[in-house]
């Protein structure tokens, strides 16, 4: 039987979470085009960003592919592939810590050039400010998390692909089951709630940068031509204002 | 055949004179803001010099434009699409603040509000990036004036390619101006590295843009450009360029670089080119086949087969008439005159140079002789080897030979013209040693010398414009945030959707009447009419007469 707070948390929280994101990021996108940007800061310091923003981020790439290997694919799946669950969390575990130690190392680089630069600083928003802490709360609990349950516990680790990975995929079903996630190591609990905290902000500071991953680059034509029409006017064309001409048949 | 209109633009660098009047109207109507304080659209160097950013032309630190590989494709100098996207957490060929420069201010309120001391109060220079107090060591023309001084010299990288004796005698030899802006390549380095497909090349007049709105602030096109003419504007996170004046362009006006250019040197019209040859062009073995390759690539506008296919390809018949008239058609194929910058980054630029004779001149009639002699000053031009390798270094990729052609014409002209302002036969073998006739030689001194106003603008206007301007009119309060709501978005400043400009122009119109400030006048109320500009209210025009006479006004 699962408690209300256990109720609110892994079977209401999750659809607020994701309708924020999923609304937010609309919005943003609709009402600030032109504010979505990474808002590089390179230009007025590159000697620490050199280092920290590449160590960051591909930290980050790392972790992310890890994250979703391990929550999307079911436990069964890579069993049937005759991948044993010792070899599984062994890659898992180093490969992940791996990914965290590049992350959080980047992370204190990052913030301590954000503080410590005169210009990175008063170009800080409010915003940016309070995104980094939620950011910086899920990326370390969550690596404390995968030191404390799989390095330090000994042989095995705690098994999330047995809780928290089918309560994960429980909610994208439409069919939450809150009760998967009773007996989940704290660490765990707290860092799913800060990275749901940090999704629910994410539309409404500058991570949104990374839906604008430009991926399409490398299947274009090098130069881009635009018409002037299309490009120039200041909004689109209302209904019934159409530009008069021959009717198409 | 795809033929394609092209605006660009040809500087006659003879008339030059530094006064960097371009530059400051460019900034006054698109740079004065924050974000872009060190951002120069426009800036005049003084070469030989270090150019803004600093060096930018040494490549092989900055890696900007194309290179030919092996097997003879065109690739860009900073690496690939996959190189690009793998260093964009952080572009190792970004130029920091330091190689533009700090900007700063004043402060100037100390001269006002500074309490009594035993010294003159001063205004000390402070940073506009952190608000610090700053040293000023470089700015976007510091070494204005000081062509070919030891202090900078060393470290020009168009000098650097030169021989050394060269760079010795330099001190003695020469100086001159180098006005730039965005160049609106053919080939554009930085459309090619922009990964959100954001910048692009107009279909119309090839004009080169950053879409604002797609912009992601990954600042690789900072980078590919070889001629360091993108810049990042550090409080919007996004690249801002030279538009050509676009708005001014297609309604016919020149751009305002053009416009307020006090030595007339600029001249604006269409060139029509084949666009399906571009790539081709930049790709030519040989740099010095390069100033060639481009001029190939331009198709001759009374050619009917051209306009044929141009009409085919749907340009409307004004702008060929246009191209037909364009003085950059005539100066970069009829005359000859005009020369690329830098047509070795293989991006094929569209703003070309007169390169300068003055220098020659100088030197010729210093040494007593007669500098408008034709003799003397043919032969001085090739024996003067250190202006003509540097601006074979600027312009040919090098190659000596155009530049010394060029230089002939102009100095042909010269002599040419000289006999009829003496009242003297002209010398038709003064034109035909440089290979053209008396009449072609005093066409081009038209063009280039007496230079109006309509020989040296041909712009065709945009077609629809005005259905645009008055869609705009029609509804100008229907935008986010309504009428009168300023400031910063809440995800920093300048976010949310621009104002529309006819809502700027009404609150900066009220705001520069109503204005209180030390400029103004000091009867509250009354209008400035130092910059009032005939619209509005004038209630405050006369002070308030006496009782009586307001009740007789009644």
């Amino acid at each position: 039987m699962t408690s209300t707070l256990d109720a609110l948390l892994w079977g209401v929280l999750p659809y607020v979470t994701i309708a924020a994101f999923v609304i937010g990021l609309f919005w943003r996108y609709r009402y600030d085009k032109f504010g979505w940007t990474t808002r590089s800061s390179q230009l007025y310091e590159n000697r620490l960003l050199r280092w920290g923003s590449p160590m960051f981020h591909f930290g980050l790439i790392l972790v992310i592919l890890g994250h979703l290997v391990g929550l999307l694919i079911p436990k069964s799946w890579t069993e049937a592939v005759g991948i044993p669950e010792a070899a599984y969390h062994f890659v898992a575990t180093w490969m992940g810590s791996f990914g965290a130690l590049l992350v959080v190392a980047g992370l204190i680089i990052l913030i301590v050039r954000r503080r410590t630069t005169g210009p990175v600083f008063s170009a800080t928003t409010r915003m940016d400010k309070t995104m980094y802490v939620f950011l910086a709360a899920s990326i370390l609990i969550g690596s404390w998390a995968t030191v404390e349950t799989q390095i330090l516990a000994g042989d095995h680790g705690y098994d999330y692909r047995e809780t928290i990975s089918p309560w994960f995929r429980s909610i994208f079903v439409l069919q939450p089951e809150p009760a998967l996630m009773a007996g989940v190591p704290l660490a765990f609990k707290l860092h799913i709630i800060a990275a749901e905290l940090l999704f629910i902000l994410w539309p409404f500071t500058r991570l949104v940068h990374a839906f604008s991953a430009p991926v399409p680059y490398v299947f274009r034509p090098y130069v881009v031509y635009r018409s002037r029409d299309a490009a120039v006017q200041s909004r689109e064309s209302r209904p019934g204002w159409d530009p008069s001409g021959r009717p198409k048949n | 055949m795809k033929v394609m209109a092209q605006m660009s633009m040809v500087m006659n660098l003879d008339k030059c004179i530094g006064c960097h009047t371009c530059s400051v109207t460019c900034k006054q109507a698109w740079t004065n803001r924050t974000g872009t304080e060190y951002v120069w659209f426009n800036n005049v160097e003084t070469r030989p010099g270090l150019g803004y950013p600093r060096t930018y032309q040494d490549q092989e630190k900055w890696g900007g434009g194309w290179v030919r590989t092996k097997r003879g494709k065109l690739k860009l100098r900073s690496g690939g699409k996959f190189k690009k996207l793998a260093t964009i957490f952080s572009n190792p060929k970004l130029p920091s603040m330091k190689d533009y420069y700090e900007p700063w201010t004043y402060e100037y309120d100390m001269l006002l509000s500074s309490p009594q001391t035993d010294y003159t109060p001063v205004a000390k220079p402070k940073s506009l990036i952190t608000g610090e107090d700053m040293a000023i060591e470089w700015s976007a023309n510091w070494d204005d004036d000081l062509g070919g001084s030891t202090e900078t010299m060393q470290d020009d990288p168009v000098l650097m390619h030169m021989s050394e004796h060269v760079t010795e005698e330099l001190e003695q030899t020469f100086m001159f101006y180098l006005p730039r802006i965005c160049e609106h390549c053919l080939n554009p380095a930085c459309v090619a590295s922009c990964p959100s497909g954001a910048m692009y090349k107009r279909v119309e007049d090839g004009i080169v843009l950053v879409d604002q709105d797609q912009c992601r602030g990954w600042r690789m096109c900072v980078s590919g450009c070889p001629y360091k003419k993108v810049y990042f504007n550090h409080k919007t996170g996004k690249a801002e360029k030279c538009t050509m004046c676009y708005p001014r362009i297609e309604v016919g006006l020149p751009t305002v670089c053009s416009e307020t250019c006090v030595g007339r040197l600029r001249y604006l019209g269409l060139v029509l080119y084949d666009a399906d040859k571009v790539t081709e062009a930049a790709s030519v073995e040989n740099e010095h086949d390069l100033l060639e390759a481009q001029r190939s690539v331009f198709l001759d506008p009374n050619d009917p087969a051209v306009v044929e296919a141009a009409r085919a390809e749907g340009i409307p018949e004004d702008w060929i008439e246009a191209a037909q008239a364009s003085p950059i058609w005539s100066l970069i194929q009829k005359y000859k005159v005009a020369l690329p910058l830098h047509p070795e980054y293989r991006t094929m630029p569209m703003v070309w140079y007169i390169p300068p004779l003055s220098p020659v001149v100088d030197i010729v009639g210093t040494s007593g002789n007669d500098a408008e002699d034709p003799k003397t000053l043919f032969a001085a031009i090739s024996k003067l080897r250190i202006p003509l390798e540097y601006l074979a270094g600027l312009f040919t990729a090098g190659d000596t030979v155009p530049v010394e052609r060029t230089l002939r014409r102009l100095a042909a002209m010269r002599s040419y013209m000289r006999e009829i302002n003496l009242g003297n036969e002209p010398d038709e073998q003064t034109a035909a040693a440089v290979g053209m006739t008396g009449r072609e030689v005093e066409e081009m001194y038209r063009l280039l010398a007496i230079a109006k106003y309509e020989d040296r603008y041909v712009i065709p206007t945009a077609h629809q414009e005005i259905a645009r301007e008055l869609e705009e009119l029609s509804c100008s309060l229907d935008y986010e945030g309504g009428p009168g709501m300023g400031g910063a978005g809440p995800f920093g400043s300048s976010s949310g959707t621009p104002t529309p400009v006819a809502v700027e122009n009404f609150h900066a119109l009220k705001n520069r009447q109503n204005a209180d400030d030390p400029a103004g006048p000091s009867t509250p109320g009354r209008v400035n009419l130092l910059n009032w500009d005939g619209n509005g209210s004038t209630d405050g025009l006369f002070p308030p007469g006496s009782p009586e006479q307001q009740k007789e006004e009644r």
